[in-house]
């Protein structure tokens, strides 16, 4: 497939692998954020192909991972109530709340649907007005400009019957908490190339001068996260700290104008809880005052609701990069896709997920004669 | 346009006179009148009756020779018409091909309908025509079946129960107690289509073309494997959960390590297309035409050669083998990037991701 394939060539990615294994002269831990990163790391393989010095740590960049506790029970709360139309991206519909989740609801005669847009809640609210239609705004900078567009045209159509329950979260301030941590491990970066084709890059490079850490701007294709990885571990050997854009076919430094002027408008700043890690300052969106009234929380008397999460799951471990997924004790055996203890195990980016799934094997693996 | 085309078009105008009832009733449920007005016109009409003494409670089959195949399913798809086939054609196709995965001739056919109240009636013949049609293209018949009506709101708007008898005419036993370490896994074509085009037309997605379902029998094609005598040990069709699933089935039912490599695998640019865009995998999607063959490694070259001239757009595929009992259960994937990774078997549907 065209802008697909050239990106997944075996000959070329081994090539980047030797690069990389020549460049790497001791142990370095490599953190990508974005969970679509490690979905791919996972699916192609990309971290066998890696030098056994290098190792990835797989971040807090899955929107359906980091989603707390308390906002998928909110979620659950509105989508129960007869007069609701609950609208969601697929994979929040498997994510545990307290007590059970949006499939269950669905079960129970709650109208919750599959969106693949923003635009088409707005649509059904437009086509309802009997009915409060209600879109789950979950994710990072990269949905936010399409579900604040969704919330201005919402506006601008007078609709009263239209509201989302935002868990929108940032990423710079995510990798500021986990820098600042005392038990860091993490040495470099790939920054998520999506959310910096929105946001771009300056955000960034006060981070790499003071916490003098490497980040690179990359994409989600196997060459792209393979040429990501070789830029950081050439910074690292040469004592570099940088800012540097692997991902410039859609990245740019300033990002996209227009995204952020939407997101400006619709939404402040505030801070958020991600799961399993906990509040983080300045860390997400919340909708701005002009826009207050499509604030679902408020409109169905939400806001004050809290809950607390498992004790047992050390997801928010995981998502930090201190704790590999099969060093929980609960990881394949009371934690699995069919019964997940936390979030990371929900989506198939999740850090827990993608191990239970592509890497449960017992022995060394084997290759396939060609 | 041939004469052959003509008397299709001609015979699918419904036999029910629409003027008296454009929809289904209750009434065509109670076993009255109309009801058998329906079964006479429509049903026998379409179907035909198998010989005089069939027109009884149950079909009256003639004495067969070998061991029998005997199989279930019922349909349930949303929307009943879709690109490339519809609810009445895969009732068929899928009993059919459950028998043909058996290593059985499929012979006869039960058919069950319920229908919703109020189900135009030009649809139910429409159905009922692409049942007859897919039958006769797969060599079956329609001998037998039932109907009932079920109230406005209760259904949504026909559900399709198929059962099939088949015979095996030959001593191998084709099932997965005959797996062995070193077969080759052969499948019949691209993977994908049924799956994506039924998403498309569900979900009102558009792609640059329209993706159609690969629904079809492959009864034909397994037959023509058996005659050549090729030393077939398991057959399985790639239905609900795709490639993926079934490998694991069957790697878990034999106890023994199953590797494929994705390069090997056809899967149409569209359907790439539509997948990538979704965050679905191929591997996992349904196809309702695309069976899995496990079969003597000797024989592998000589297999993908018929399944080739069978169908030669196809892409019918050597995807990999079974390569022991090391790591009894688990099913590995070469990616076209080279690595290895596991590929398990999904927990529940795929869902479309976020980002």
């Amino acid at each position: 497939m065209k802008f697909m394939d050239e990106y997944r060539d075996a000959a070329i990615a081994k090539q980047y692998a030797d690069a990389i294994r020549s460049t790497v002269t001791r142990p370095w831990n490599i953190m990508e954020i974005c969970g679509g990163q490690t979905h791919a790391i996972v699916k192609f393989g990309i971290d066998e192909l890696l030098p056994p010095d290098l190792s990835l740590v797989h971040g807090p960049g899955c929107p359906v991972c980091v989603t707390p506790l308390e906002i998928i029970d909110k979620a659950l709360s509105i989508a129960a109530r007869p007069e609701v139309i609950f609208c969601s991206f697929g994979d929040m519909l498997r994510v545990p709340g307290s007590t059970t989740d949006l499939f269950s609801v669905k079960a129970g005669g709650g109208d919750v649907r599959i969106v693949y847009s923003p635009m088409d809640a707005v649509k059904l609210a437009a086509a309802n007005p009997d009915r409060e239609v209600v879109f789950f705004a979950v994710g990072f900078e990269t949905t936010a400009p399409a579900n604040g567009m969704a919330v201005f045209q919402a506006n601008r159509l007078n609709l009263k019957n239209f509201s989302i329950l935002v868990s929108h979260v940032l990423v710079p301030p995510a990798m500021e908490a986990i820098l600042s941590s005392p038990l860091n491990c993490v040495q470099g970066f790939l920054a998520a190339g999506h959310v910096c084709t929105v946001m771009g890059f300056t955000e960034y490079e006060p981070l790499a001068t003071k916490y003098k850490i490497p980040i690179v701007v990359t994409g989600f294709e196997p060459l792209d996260i393979l040429q990501g990885i070789y830029m950081c571990v050439k910074q690292l050997e040469e004592g570099r700290a940088e800012v540097e854009n692997q991902y410039s076919r859609s990245v740019r430094r300033d990002g996209n104008f227009p995204a952020q002027e939407i997101l400006r408008q619709v939404f402040r700043i505030i801070p958020r809880k991600w799961r399993g890690v906990g509040e983080i300052p300045q860390s997400g969106f919340g909708l701005a005052e002009e826009y207050s009234s499509f604030d679902a929380e408020v409109r169905f008397g939400l806001a004050d609701y809290t809950a607390e999460e498992s004790a047992e799951c050390i997801s928010g471990l995981v998502l930090q990069g201190q704790k590999k997924p099969f060093e929980c004790p609960a990881f394949g055996t009371r934690c699995t896709p069919e019964h997940p203890l936390g979030a990371t195990m929900v989506s198939s980016e999740g850090a827990c997920a993608a191990y239970y799934l592509y890497r449960r094997r017992k022995t060394p693996s084997v290759a396939v004669s060609s | 346009m041939t004469f052959k085309d003509d008397s299709k078009l001609f015979a699918a105008a419904c036999p029910i006179p629409l003027d008296q009832y454009p929809h289904v009733t209750l009434a065509h449920g109670g076993g009255g009148r109309l009801m058998h007005q329906l079964i006479e016109k429509c049903f026998i009409g379409a179907f035909g009756a198998l010989n005089p003494e069939s027109r009884h409670d149950a079909a009256l089959l003639p004495r067969l020779t070998g061991r029998l195949a005997f199989t279930t399913d019922s349909y349930v798809v949303h929307p009943l018409f879709f690109p490339g086939g519809d609810i009445g054609s895969m009732a068929v196709h899928g009993t059919v091909n459950d028998l043909a995965m058996a290593g059985a001739r499929p012979l006869y056919l039960s058919t069950g309908f319920i229908l919703e109240e109020g189900l135009p009636m030009e649809t139910l013949w429409r159905v009922v025509q692409s049942m007859q049609s897919a039958a006769a293209e797969a060599g079956v018949r329609i001998v037998t079946g039932d109907t009932k009506v079920v109230d406005r709101g209760k259904g949504d708007g026909l559900f399709i129960n198929t059962a099939g008898v088949g015979v095996i005419e030959h001593d191998r036993i084709i099932a997965p107690v005959s797996v062995k370490p070193g077969d080759a896994i052969l499948i019949n074509g691209d993977l994908g289509r049924h799956g994506i085009a039924i998403m498309a037309v569900r979900e009102g997605l558009e792609f640059e073309t329209t993706i159609e379902s690969d629904s079809a029998s492959v009864s034909g094609t397994v037959q023509k494997l058996i005659d050549a005598g090729i030393e077939i040990h398991c057959l399985r069709d790639l239905t609900r959960g795709g490639l993926a699933s079934t490998l694991n089935e069957i790697a878990d039912a034999t106890r023994t390590e199953i590797c494929v490599k994705e390069l090997a695998i056809a899967v149409r640019e569209d359907v790439r297309g539509a997948c990538e865009m979704l965050g679905f995998d191929p591997l996992y999607v349904a196809n309702e035409g695309r069976f899995a063959a496990f079969i003597a490694a000797s024989d592998a070259a000589r297999a993908l050669e018929i399944l080739r001239a069978d169908s030669p757009d196809s892409q019918a595929s050597i995807i990999g083998s079974v390569v022991g009992p090391s790591d009894p259960g688990l099913v590995t994937l070469t990616s076209r990037i080279g690595a290895n990774r596991v590929l398990d078997m999904l927990s529940g549907e795929q869902l479309p991701r976020i980002c």
